[in-house]
């Protein structure tokens, strides 16, 4: 059984480990992103290569997402006292090279840093203007600490805020201390967590369950993955926590099957977990026991709903239901329950070790603390960024994300995925909150923020995520089953060229109907996409309805190619077109048949002269 | 209620369209071995193997789905004998297990290529090209989304977003993810590496 000694003897002896002098720690980022980048062969370089070279002083750990994509494969080396090292874009010629000239010569690989500053002074990932802003609370360990290795997780004060919760708080004050924090839930409709458990904590039951919902499905959000990847232990630690609070000996993890990583590392923590006494029986002494189970899903979006998530644990279609009444008194099999988010969790035991207070320090007053977003879409700077909340849209797509690449011109940002809308240019210097958001007509949702440039077309991202809704609909209610499909229809006609006035009007009436009567949020914020785009990019729609253009270029059946007077006749254009539709000699001006045209868009691509234009 | 497939396809061309109008298919074809893998016979060892899996659970509440991605690993796909066998294993009613396995995207009730082609839809995907990967991948195996290659090597189907919108636009076959691929000549190299 585990001791207070034991953890701080525990502590001890990791730090030690990983901090001793003249060791060196070289980590690798094997999160999804980092693995299918090639980190899976630079570890097997590097592991090979210290094994051969006899390097016994350098220690090779496995660690979680680093955040910014862009750079994976990443390597860094971390020596006491000295600064951390970055090496970015690694392949195993290159590792091979980091190995002999640095860990063995001890001369850091200029080559594949990330460069210098004015005084000569190497950077690291931490200098760049990327993580400037950020402020890591959620992704503390990740790209830290080896998930696979629960030491190193205590290493950094693991499983210190359960013990402070068991053996020096009440249930009563720990949830005292989570309304205090004034934490929304981080899965996108930012309920107080607090709140939450104080609904579940007083009901009376034989059993009441906590559940983590990992079922991440918006589409262009991965950060629950990331901290599932990165830091599985501290959601175990949350969890148990949690369940101190309210009372419940039982929690699940309900994570996507997509995920094979995640699930992996979760089963290895709780095994860790549950060896060292930190899960199961009477843990750290006291009458508190508690165990965790994983409970895959099976492909459907819909699960992300609370009540429909409690449907698919409990073995059912994956449908939600009416509320009241709410999972806190009736949940999984019918007992008090409490949900909550994986990036919500992560903030818990920093919390309840450092106080509501602290945790007040960032962010805002009606939304403290940080929210992470998965940062994707037209930007220079993909990757996962955590910002207090309060910080502008344009510091997190410029400043962070550095803009959209090839000089193009920003168009919109898309928040809450299917869920939320598109931010323009005009609100970028809001400041991100759960409220602010919702009142320029998006929403947090959990966090993906996708950027589009010119060259996307707003009618078409609308009749994406409304084909996203029609294809999740769980098919219980008919607004959202029937309304949605109605109003992709409407949609797909707009973007054949087939739309008109009347169906505008059709789908403003369709969206509002939707969203009044729809059973549960997915139907309720299916509209949004639409309603957003029609608000904000009135005059694409009506380019595709009237004119009978898309303006960005991308809805086929509106487009057609011609060759202009800057044709030099090099015929490029010709050779690469699929259909033959070009026609015309060596230095004449070449023209394209509109009637054998397929608007492939190939000749427009390889056009040396920008010769070719587009309407 | 099986709507033609021409009619009922969504805009990836899937063909399968709204969940809840996902075709049932032909439920008597299902006793019948369609696959070139081999019937699936009552004394395929594979019944064995799931019938201790389901006897581990311990009478546990909520095994179906556990039992149900049990039995899809291990027979690659849920035909009608293997939804009765966990029926009459589990107590659980046969319409009730149909139910689920029809309701989830991730449970097909016909079999399945060796390798499984997933060609990441999620949003930032889409907005970085996507459809010209999927339209690339279409084009190269001679097969309509959703469907198997005659030679039964590979499914193609678009999928739910992946997570690695870092790499944008990325592909999923089996478990391993290829990214950025914006360029799509690189395609049929990575195919070629498959058996």
């Amino acid at each position: 059984m585990m001791t207070m000694v034991d953890l701080n003897g525990l502590k001890a002896k990791a730090l030690e480990e990983m901090e001793s002098e003249g060791t060196l720690r070289v980590v690798v980022g094997m999160a999804t992103c980092g693995q299918s980048a090639g980190a899976r062969r630079v570890m097997e370089t590097l592991k090979k290569d210290v094994a051969e070279l006899g390097l016994d002083n350098v220690n090779v750990a496995v660690t979680g997402c680093v955040g910014m994509c862009t750079y994976e494969p990443i390597l860094e080396v971390l020596e006491t006292g000295k600064k951390k090292v970055t090496y970015i874009r690694m392949d195993p010629e290159k590792t091979a090279r980091v190995v002999k000239e640095h860990l063995q010569g001890g001369k850091p690989v200029l080559d594949y840093t990330v460069g210098h500053d004015h005084a000569g002074n190497l950077k690291n990932l931490e200098d760049l203007q990327f993580y400037a802003k950020q402020e890591r609370i959620v992704l503390r360990n990740c790209g830290t600490i080896d998930p696979e290795n629960i030491h190193e997780y205590i290493a950094r004060d693991g499983y210190a805020a359960l013990r402070k919760a068991l053996l020096e708080m009440t249930p009563e004050t720990v949830i005292d201390e989570m309304k205090k924090s004034g934490l929304r839930g981080r899965g996108g409709a930012g309920f107080p967590t607090g709140l939450k458990w104080g609904f579940a904590a007083p009901n009376k039951a034989d059993q009441k369950y906590i559940i983590c919902n990992a079922d991440e499905g918006d589409p262009g959000a991965f950060m629950d993955r990331s901290v599932l990847e990165g830091d599985p232990h501290a959601i175990l630690e949350a969890m148990a926590i949690g369940g101190y609070a309210i009372g419940a000996s039982k929690g699940y993890i309900y994570v996507r099957a997509e995920y094979p990583v995640a699930v992996e590392r979760l089963k290895i923590a709780i095994g860790q977990a549950q060896q060292m006494g930190l899960l199961g029986r009477k843990i750290f002494g006291t009458d508190f026991s508690f165990d965790i189970e994983i409970r895959l899903g099976a492909g459907a979006f819909v699960c992300g709903e609370e009540t429909a998530l409690i449907a698919s644990i409990e073995g059912k279609r994956g449908m939600s239901r009416n509320k009241p009444p709410f999972p806190a008194h009736k949940g999984l099999w019918g007992k008090p329950t409490v949900i909550n988010n994986v990036e919500t969790l992560a903030n818990v035991a920093q919390i309840i070790l450092k106080g509501a207070d602290w945790f007040r320090s960032f962010g805002t007053e009606k939304s403290p603390g940080t929210k992470v977003f998965a940062l994707g879409g037209k930007i220079n700077n993909t990757g996962l960024v955590e910002v207090p909340m309060g910080i502008t849209l344009r510091e997190v797509i410029y400043d962070i994300g550095s803009g959209c690449p090839h000089g193009k011109a920003f168009k919109a940002v898309q928040t809450g995925g299917p869920s939320g809308g598109c931010i323009t240019a005009a609100d970028l210097d809001t400041p991100i909150d759960f409220d602010n958001l919702v009142a320029i007509g998006s929403m947090m949702g959990s966090g993906g923020m996708i950027v589009m440039d010119e060259d996307n077309c707003m009618v078409d991202i609308a009749r994406f995520f409304l084909d996203f809704t029609v294809d999740e609909s769980c098919g219980k209610c008919t607004p959202c089953r029937e309304g949605t499909k109605r109003m992709l229809e409407i949609l797909d006609r707009i973007v054949a060229g087939e739309g008109t006035m009347q169906d505008l009007e059709n789908l403003e009436d369709l969206a509002e109907n939707i969203r009044l009567t729809s059973l549960c949020a997915l139907g309720q914020t299916a509209p949004n996409p639409v309603m957003s785009t029609m608000k904000h990019f009135r005059d694409e729609y009506l380019a595709h309805v009237q004119d009978k253009k898309c303006p960005a270029g991308v809805c086929k059946a509106l487009l057609g190619y011609v060759i202009t007077a800057d044709c030099k006749g090099c015929t490029k254009c010709k050779r690469v077109c699929p259909v033959e539709a070009i026609t015309g000699e060596v230095k004449q001006l070449h023209v394209i048949d509109q009637a054998l045209c397929i608007r492939c868009g190939a000749c427009f691509n390889v056009c040396s002269f920008n010769a070719i234009a587009r309407n | 209620m099986p709507e033609d497939p021409e009619v009922n396809q969504n805009r990836f061309g899937t063909g399968v369209g709204n969940n809840t109008q996902r075709r049932l298919g032909n439920v008597n074809d299902q006793s019948k071995c369609a696959c070139s893998c081999g019937c699936i016979t009552a004394e395929d060892p594979r019944f064995a193997e799931l019938k201790s899996y389901i006897d581990s659970l311990n009478q546990e509440q909520g095994i179906t789905m556990p039992v149900l991605q049990e039995a899809q690993r291990s027979f690659g796909y849920l035909p009608l004998e293997v939804q009765k066998f966990i029926s009459e294993n589990t107590g659980v009613p046969l319409a009730e297990i149909y139910g689920v396995a029809t309701f989830y995207s991730q449970f097909a009730i016909e079999p399945k290529g060796r390798h499984h082609i997933g060609v990441c839809m999620g949003t930032a995907c889409y907005v970085k090209g996507s459809q010209k990967v999927l339209d690339k991948l279409v084009e190269e195996l001679k097969v309509k989304v959703g469907c198997t290659t005659s030679d039964g090597k590979f499914t193609l189907e678009a999928t739910r977003c992946l997570g690695c919108c870092g790499l944008a636009p990325c592909i999923m076959i089996d478990d391993d993810v290829f990214g950025k691929l914006d360029d799509v000549s690189r395609i049929p190299d990575i195919l070629g590496k498959y058996e």
